[in-house]
């Protein structure tokens, strides 16, 4: 996107995830990457955004029963709230250290465990917000600018 | 090199019929470990694995790989392969296990990133 005026331009989308459902794992984050790519996103925002949904929409499926994305998006900025029912998070601070799963056997065959998909949204976005309430469910919510990538 | 020079040079198997056989591979990674391929992983690569799981499918199609290489011989079950298919993600199969194939992928100039 060129000029940094902010005009009115809107788009906001609710994007259901379903947890365990690990075929259709991914279709909310393409949504939205192909949607910032037919605005003229910068490809390195892009990339961002990208890592930053995926990873979220990965933890709703893996741990969660259920989920949403909740995403707003203007000229200047994306912001999601990836909101899920499920077991919630005991610690949010050491669950955001690089090394940190639960992932039980099952998850770690597939691929899944490295405790790096937190640190990996968060190193993605300009801001990160974590409310989690264990057996209830947790609230993430980030914002990356679409100012800070190569032209524009 | 190509995506479809590369199968055919190395001997890769076609899991799904390259719809970008004419694509350029721009380098390569090896890793198991979705997040880290999420991160490390440049779009263009090859990526070098033995996951199979439905999941490698979504991986490679948000960070726009130019394909996946399931090394030792292991085969995706069907789903995999299906989504793949409707994807439009190439998934290529080696009998080889991963230090070998990543060694000869570098070899023949599909380089990594030292970082
Ligand atoms: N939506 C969620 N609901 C419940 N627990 C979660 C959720 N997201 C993350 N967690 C917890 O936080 C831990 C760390 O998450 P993170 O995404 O960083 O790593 P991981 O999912 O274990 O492994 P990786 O993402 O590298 O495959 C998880 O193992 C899990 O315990
Ligand atoms: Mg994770």
């Amino acid at each position: 996107m060129s000029g940094g005026s902010d005009s009115e331009e809107k788009i906001h989308m609710q994007l259901p995830i379903r947890g365990g459902d690990f075929s259709k794992a991914g279709e909310a984050s393409s949504k939205i990457k192909n949607i910032l790519k037919q605005l003229g996103v910068s490809p390195a925002v892009i990339k961002r955004v990208a890592i930053a949904c995926f990873e979220s929409e990965i933890n709703i499926v893996a741990y969660a029963n259920k989920g949403q994305f909740s995403v707003d998006i203007t000229t200047g900025e994306i912001r999601v709230l990836a909101k899920d029912e499920g077991p919630g998070i005991e610690c949010v601070e050491m669950a955001m250290m690089e090394g940190f799963s639960t992932a039980p056997p099952e998850l770690r065959e597939m691929g899944f465990g490295a405790g790096m998909g937190l640190p990996n949204i968060k190193k993605a976005v300009d801001w990160i917000k974590i409310e989690s309430q264990v057996g209830v469910g947790t609230e993430l919510e980030f914002k990356i600018l679409f100012g800070g990538g190569e032209n524009g | 090199m190509k995506i479809g020079e590369m199968a055919e040079r190395f001997g890769f198997e076609l899991l799904t019929t390259p719809r970008n056989a004419e694509m350029e591979v721009e380098g390569g990674y090896a890793s198991d470990l979705l997040s880290d391929v999420i991160a490390r992983a440049e779009s263009g690569n090859v990526w070098v694995t033995t996951q199979t799981h439905v999941n490698i499918v979504a991986v490679a199609s948000l960070k726009e790989l130019a394909a996946v290489v399931i090394v030792s011989g292991r085969k995706p079950d069907e789903e995999t392969i299906d989504l793949a298919k409707t994807k439009g993600v190439c998934l290529l199969g080696a009998q080889s296990p991963a230090y070998e194939v990543a060694g000869r992928l570098y070899e023949a100039g599909i380089r990594g990133s030292p970082k």
